[in-house]
Formats: structure tokens, C-alpha cells, sequence
């Protein structure tokens, strides 16, 4: 109660502090501001005689033709040579640019000129107009049905335009599946499995589903291998990594960049953990502790796929994602953490 | 009278007689090229604007008549050796096509791509001049709205043209727009399921509903608020500094005849001419260099065309807060930096003639501009405005300023976090401090160095001179305002 009482208290100072100040007069006239230079004239007239100028113009003409005439032969000769095609067009326009200039400064008559200024508001007209758009009423008694009615039609006319909009998209039906369940095997970016023996620690692979659709946002996965000391995960994921192997999706949930950055600490005392960065927005996830965010603007964490070696030793997902991939939105799944 | 000089001028005579027996304009074309333009450097800058917009126009559909906007996976085997053999979507190939295989196709790219960075550059610096000068007090609030929304729109279409590639680059920029979209509140993931025509990357339909957008809808919307924009800069005449002459009820410069139209004419042609020199011999944009996108994949140290950096400085710079009720996401992070921060920066941006008026009381028509010296408090506040989002977009080059100068990345964002909100308020107190001293001096620092000198006379003593041009005193009198200390008799 207190709080609002204080609240209320601030809306009120703040109120104050940002009324309307009065209004002014909105007359247009100025004689008040006209000052003591009311009679001053600036107006003047000036007919030159610089032959020298209309030369140079002459010149420069001439210059800007040789420069389009270059251009036609760039082109013919060149055809797509950007650096002499801009570079005779642009001289044949910096050329016409610079006579046309100097034409208007130094060869033309030189004219400082005054005008005045419309007064826009004109009182009566615009009285007249109030009542001529009157007039066009009179004689209509049921004016409220009518502007009522108006009102129906005009927001029925409005829904029924904006309705086809929806035929734009789909709707969110499948806005939680993905292409990863238990046993899709893991390959490379040419379709070639992965075995669990092909990654090494210290480095970062990407990985898609096995004849899956690649340019899907929840295609893409991070696979990484580490040391059991640096492997933190959160008690229910504790069968995740075989071998120390992790997979995470690669999409940021921040802003559904690929994730492309991996820190992998070589001295052991001052370096971090190893860790995922984001190169958009900069985001950084521990793939040692269930992809935790430690820096950067993604509000949940890098989603983790639980992963499993089949008795070939290729690596294959042990089950689907567990919370949503990709950007967030409005009640995504955000996992537990 | 030469007779060259007189069949010309009976050629005239018939031409505008042929004219005038059709259409009668003779009053507008006399009213036409009597319109007095008054003269300012910074008049020019909306200009500019315009005349970028004739090439990124004359420019674009020469690049339409080549971009193809398929989304099926091809294989390269064009000129460029490096991406032979590589798997890429049909409009990437189509605009590789154009930068190798189409005569002067690289040059109108890359003089497209220069245009909508100056196209952007020049409203920016426009609408800086706008209010620093309160140009948009009426009667010009109405104009200055119409040029705020072409504003908008300019940063929008400037995004999609460079996205409508689809190499690595543009498909990273979309995953960004697409996660932005989502993360709108409650109707976000529907919304960009309607824009996509499904889950990112989207359906097929969607680049052509892109290039529909860049070179039909935005193009065309521009278009129409330019002739808006124009006619009512006509309707009240342009705005003018006060000076000799110079009143609130008149306008004093140039007319439009020969005079201004030559020089306006020489600006178009200086806009375009610099633009095409630019073009040919500056690279921008080598997307050959970026790859084809595939959504698995992404590039690092990736940076926006310029105009969308204030966007990704304020994604960087935003800590990881989301909305949240329990487990329950209601406001994803990227709406922060994504949508709220340009809805803010435009909201005030679009207040800011109404609340100047309503804090001053001042409803009357205003056709003299504003020196920004005279209006301490409004021009310390647009400067601490400008600086703040000026120092969000500076932080959106924070990793390459790690890059170069290897100062910590995550140490730079801590600082910024907080610096953001310090500086603008250090800005606003020193502006307005210096535009009370500049009105307190009435010194000209822009115009002419001016100040206190120190100057050893004939006689060998040291004086203090006061140079400054616009004095009561004038500078040859060198009239000494003070002795140097210690050397008083």
C-alpha cells in the first residue's frame, strides 16, 4: 500500500513536471520579430561577363564527352572491368558535375531574390470549408445509426481484408519437432559418418543428421570431446556423452547464428573452461556443464542431444532434444535448467 | 542579335507556344523558376538523399533484370574457380552471375550497394541538421514525420537488398531478423512463420516475397513520400537562417532559374558521378568471398552494412535478461535490442516536435531556423540523444576493436553497459555549457579561428591580443586586453 501510495505520489510529480506549459498565440504574424531590419532589401542582380568561365565550361563538356565516349569503348573492349567501366563514368559525371557548377556560379546571372511567404491559415477559408463539409449533412436525422453502421462496415470491411494475411505461413502446428530421435546416426557435411574414434579432443566438428534435410535450423549440431575431469553435467544427463563425447545444437538460441567459435584452454591454471562462442552477439556456453551460459545475451542455455555409440563405433542420437532449438519465443520449451 | 542567336530564340518562342496552346502552364512555370531557394551548405545534405535514390532506382532495376530469387540448390560452374562445384541456392548464383558474367554487372552492384549506404548516410545527417536546427517546428512537423518514416523505411529496404543474396553474410543478418520477429511478445513466432512462409530458412516464397518488398513495395512507398515531402517543403518554402534581410514572412536566395537549377543539376550529377567512381574502384561487398549460406554454417567477425549497426550494438551490448513467469517465456531476449530499442529511438524521435511545444508553449509557425547555440537546453539534449545511440552503434564494433587492438571483449561490454548511460548525461551538461558560453562570446567557431593571442610588440613587451574577428574591436587595433603575468612593471 505504501508502494503505491509512493508511486502515485511520483505519477503526480512527474505530471506537474511535464504539463503543458499555456499556449501562446498561434497568430503567423511577426511583426514583433521583424526587428529593425524590416526595411532592409537583400535583393539583387548581378549579369556576368566571364568568358574565361564559359571556356572552362566548354572544356570540362568536352572532358565529360571524351569520358562517356571512353566508357562505351571500356565497355565494348573490357565489358566487365568494374574499375575502368566506374571509373569513365564517374569521370564523365564528375566532369558534367563540376560545368554544371561553375555554369551556375560564374557564367549565369547571379540573383539573390526575395519572396514571401504564404500566411497557410486563412481564417475564413478555413471556416468555409468546416461548413461546406456540413452542409453536405444536412437534412440526415439518423446520424448516430449511421455512423454507427459506418463503423460496423468499416471493421468488417478491414477484417475480411486482412484475413487472407494468414495464408502467408503456416500455422505453429510443428514448431517442436525436430530431425533428431533415437538412432539417427551422425555425419559430416558430405554424408560420411561419424565414428566415436573420429573425434579428438580439442577440436569442434559439425554434424547433421543422416539423410536428413541439412538446411533445416535444427539440422546442425557442435560435437565435442573431452577430458572426464571437465565433464560437470547436471545429475539426469549423466549417460549423455559417451567417451566424453558431447552434442549440442548448433543454432544460438539467442539469434539462430551457427555457432562457429570453441575455446579449448591449453594452460591449465588461467585459461577458462572450454567453451562455444557465438559469432554474432557473442553468447558463450560451457559444453562441460550442459552448454550454461557464462557471457552474452542468450537468455537459456545451448540446447544438448543425447548422444550414444552403436557396437560399429558410430555416434548416433540416444533421443531427441529435450527442450526447443533454435531462437526463442514466447513459451518455448526452455529445458530445466 | 546573331542569326544563329534568333532561330534559336524563335525555336523557343514556338516550343513554349506549343506548350502553352495544350497544357497553359505558363504561370507555374514562371512561379517554377522564380522559387527562391535560400542558400546553406546543409541544405544540401536531403538533396543528396534524393539524388542517391535516383541511382539506387536507375541502378536496382538494372540489377532486377538479372536477379533470379529461386531458393533450390544448384551446383556452381561459372568464371569464379574458388566456389566451383559448390552447392548453393539459385539467387546466390544469380548474383555471382552478375558480378562475373554480366557486362558492367559488378560495377552496378557494388554502385547500388555505395548508394543505399549514402542513400541512409544522408537522411541520417539530414535529420540531424533538422533538429539541431528546429527545422521541424511548425509548419514542417508534418514534413519532418513523413521524412522520419522514409527513414525507416530506408533502413528496412537497405536490409532487405543486401539479404536478397543469400550468401553467408545476408543468410546471418535474416537468422538475426527472424529471431527478432520471433521474439515479439505473444504473436512473435506466428508473425515470422507469416513472413518466412514457415520455420527458418523459410518456404520458397520466401525471397520472392522479399525481392517483392525491395524492389516494388518499399521502393515505390519511398517514392510516394518524397512527392509528399517535396510538395509541402514547396507549399511553405524551404526554411532559412536568420540574416540581412531574412524574416520570419519571407524567404531570400537563389532562384530556381538559372542560377540554382545549374548548381542543383551539377549536385546530381556530383552524387552520381562520385558514387560510380566509388563503385568501380572501391570494393564493397565481395560476396564471393563470403560463401554460400547454409544455416549449419556462419562466418566470424561478421559485420551489418552500417545502418543496421545500432541495431546489432544494442543485441551485443543487452545483458541476458529475459521476461519470464517461471518457466514460461514471455519477452525473449532479442526484443530488447531488436524491436523495443528502435521502437524507443523512433517514438522519441516522432514526440520531439510535440514535446516541444508542449514544454514551451510555443504553438506559433516558425520559418527562421534556430542557431543551436540559442537553444541550449534542446541542443544539449538531441547531442546527449545522438550520443547515446550513436555509442550503442560504436558497440556493435566491439569485437573489432579486440580484433585490432586486442582490448578484452567482455571487458569492453561490462564497461559500455554502464558508459552508455554516464556519457550522454556528460554530453548534455558540456553542450549546454558551451552553447551558453558561445552565446555569452558570440564567437563564430566554425567560422573563423578567433581567441586571445600572445603577441611581443615593438618595444619587446609581451601583451595579450584579442583576435577574434567579430569584436567591437577589430583584430589590426590590436588593442591589448591584458598583461602576461609577472611581466607587469
Amino acid at each position: 500500500m505504501n508502494f503505491l501510495a509512493r508511486l502515485v505520489s511520483i505519477l503526480l510529480a512527474l505530471r506537474t513536471v511535464f504539463r503543458a506549459r499555456p499556449r501562446q498565440p498561434e497568430d503567423e504574424d511577426d511583426a514583433a520579430q521583424n526587428g529593425a531590419d524590416a526595411e532592409y532589401d537583400p535583393s539583387e542582380r548581378e549579369v556576368p561577363n566571364n568568358p574565361s568561365a564559359e571556356r572552362l565550361v566548354a572544356l570540362l563538356l568536352i572532358v565529360a564527352a571524351v569520358f562517356g565516349f571512353g566508357f562505351l569503348a571500356v565497355y565494348i573492349i573490357l565489358q566487365t572491368n568494374a574499375q575502368w567501366l566506374g571509373g569513365t563514368m564517374g569521370g564523365m559525371l564528375v566532369a558534367l558535375a563540376v560545368a554544371c557548377i561553375i555554369a551556375g556560379k560564374k557564367v549565369v546571372p547571379q540573383e539573390t531574390h526575395v519572396e514571401s511567404r504564404d500566411r497557410l491559415l486563412k481564417e475564413e477559408e478555413a471556416e468555409q470549408v468546416v461548413e461546406m463539409i456540413e452542409e453536405g449533412g444536412q437534412g440526415v436525422s439518423r446520424r448516430g445509426l449511421l455512423a454507427g453502421a459506418g463503423g460496423v462496415a468499416g471493421a468488417a470491411f478491414v477484417a475480411a481484408a486482412a484475413a487472407p494475411v494468414a495464408s502467408l505461413g503456416p500455422r505453429l502446428g510443428g514448431i517442436h519437432k525436430t530431425q533428431w530421435h533415437r538412432g539417427v546416426r551422425l555425419v559430416d557435411d558430405q554424408g560420411r559418418p561419424y565414428l566415436a574414434s573420429d573425434i579428438e579432443i580439442g577440436s569442434m566438428y559439425t554434424a547433421l543428421p543422416e539423410h536428413g534435410e541439412p538446411e533445416h535450423l535444427d539440422a546442425g549440431l557442435l560435437v565435442v570431446k573431452l577430458p572426464p575431469d571437465k565433464i560437470h553435467l547436471p545429475s539426469p544427463r549423466q549417460s549423455w556423452a559417451p567417451q566424453g563425447i558431447l552434442a549440442y545444437s548448433k543454432i544460438c538460441p539467442h539469434a539462430a547464428c551457427a555457432i562457429s567459435l570453441y575455446r579449448y584452454p591449453t594452460f591449465q591454471p588461467t585459461s577458462g573452461p572450454p567453451a562455444f562462442t557465438c559469432p554474432c552477439h557473442y553468447s558463450t556456453f560451457l559444453p562441460g556443464e550442459g552448454g550454461r551460459l557464462v557471457f552474452g545475451p542468450a537468455g537459456r542455455s545451448l540446447p544438448q542431444l543425447p548422444l550414444m555409440v552403436d557396437s560399429a563405433g558410430y555416434l548416433r542420437a540416444a533421443g531427441g532434444f529435450h527442450e526447443d532449438i533454435g531462437p526463442s519465443w514466447w513459451n518455448v520449451h526452455r529445458g530445466e535448467s | 542579335m546573331s542569326r544563329l542567336e534568333r532561330k534559336a530564340d524563335q525555336k523557343l518562342r514556338h516550343f513554349v507556344r506549343w506548350n502553352e496552346q495544350r497544357v497553359g502552364a505558363a504561370t507555374g512555370i514562371k512561379m517554377a523558376m522564380r522559387y527562391v531557394f535560400p542558400d546553406h551548405w546543409s541544405f544540401m545534405l536531403g538533396e543528396i538523399a534524393l539524388y542517391s535514390f535516383m541511382v539506387l532506382i536507375g541502378t536496382g532495376i538494372f540489377l532486377a533484370a538479372f536477379y533470379s530469387p529461386g531458393d533450390s540448390q544448384v551446383i556452381y560452374h561459372g568464371p569464379y574457380t574458388l566456389l566451383r562445384g559448390e552447392q548453393m541456392s539459385e539467387a546466390y548464383r544469380s548474383v555471382l552471375d552478375i558480378s562475373f558474367s554480366v557486362s558492367a554487372g559488378l560495377l552496378f552492384r557494388q554502385v547500388h550497394h555505395w548508394a543505399a549506404n549514402l542513400f541512409v548516410a544522408s537522411i541520417v545527417l539530414h535529420l540531424i541538421r533538422i533538429v539541431f536546427t528546429g527545422a521541424y517546428r511548425k509548419p514542417r512537423d508534418l514534413t519532418y514525420y513523413v521524412g522520419l518514416l522514409m527513414l525507416m523505411l530506408a533502413v528496412l529496404e537497405g536490409f532487405a537488398g543486401y539479404s536478397l543474396v543469400d550468401d553467408l553474410l545476408s543468410g546471418m543478418g535474416l537468422a538475426i531478423a527472424y529471431s527478432v520477429a520471433m521474439s515479439v511478445p505473444f504473436i512473435g513466432a506466428q508473425l515470422a512463420y507469416l513472413i518466412w512462409g514457415g520455420p527458418f530458412p523459410g518456404s520458397s516464397s520466401f525471397l520472392p516475397r522479399l525481392e517483392l518488398f525491395h524492389i516494388l513495395i518499399a521502393p515505390m512507398i519511398i517514392a510516394i513520400l518524397i512527392t509528399v515531402h517535396l510538395a509541402l517543403v514547396m507549399r511553405q518554402h524551404h526554411s532559412q537562417f536568420p540574416g540581412p534581410g531574412r524574416r520570419e514572412r519571407n524567404v531570400v536566395g537563389t532562384p530556381m532559374w538559372p542560377a540554382y537549377a545549374l548548381r542543383s543539376i551539377g549536385l546530381l550529377f556530383a552524387v552520381a558521378g562520385i558514387l560510380f567512381l566509388v563503385g568501380g574502384l572501391i570494393q564493397i561487398n565481395p560476396i564471393w568471398e563470403w560463401g554460400p549460406y547454409h544455416p549449419y554454417l556462419s562466418e566470424n567477425g561478421a559485420q551489418p552494412d552500417w545502418y543496421i549497426g545500432w541495431l546489432i550494438g544494442a543485441l551485443r551490448l543487452m545483458p541476458n535478461y529475459e521476461f519470464a513467469i517461471g518457466n514460461h517465456t514471455i519477452i525473449p531476449n532479442p526484443f530488447w535490442g531488436g524491436v523495443l530499442f528502435p521502437m524507443f529511438v523512433f517514438g522519441v524521435l516522432f514526440m520531439w516536435p510535440w514535446a516541444e511545444r508542449r514544454l514551451t508553449g510555443d504553438h506559433r509557425r516558425h520559418d527562421l531556423l534556430d542557431r543551436p547555440r540559442d537553444r541550449p537546453v534542446r541542443t544539449a539534449l538531441a547531442a546527449a540523444f545522438l550520443s547515446w545511440v550513436a555509442l550503442i552503434f560504436f558497440v556493435g564494433a566491439s569485437d573489432r576493436v579486440f580484433y585490432r587492438l586486442q582490448i578484452s571483449y567482455v571487458g569492453q561490454i561490462h564497461f559500455w553497459r554502464i558508459a552508455i548511460w554516464v556519457i550522454p548525461v556528460i554530453v548534455f551538461f558540456l553542450t549546454r555549457g558551451v552553447c551558453r558560453s558561445l552565446q555569452r562570446s558570440g564567437s563564430h567557431p566554425l567560422r573563423a579561428w578567433q581567441g586571445v593571442v600572445l603577441q611581443r610588440g615593438a618595444d619587446g613587451e609581451l601583451r595579450l591580443v584579442d583576435v577574434s574577428p567579430d569584436r567591437d574591436t577589430p583584430p589590426d587595433t590590436e588593442e591589448p586586453v591584458g598583461t602576461v603575468p609577472g611581466q607587469e612593471a
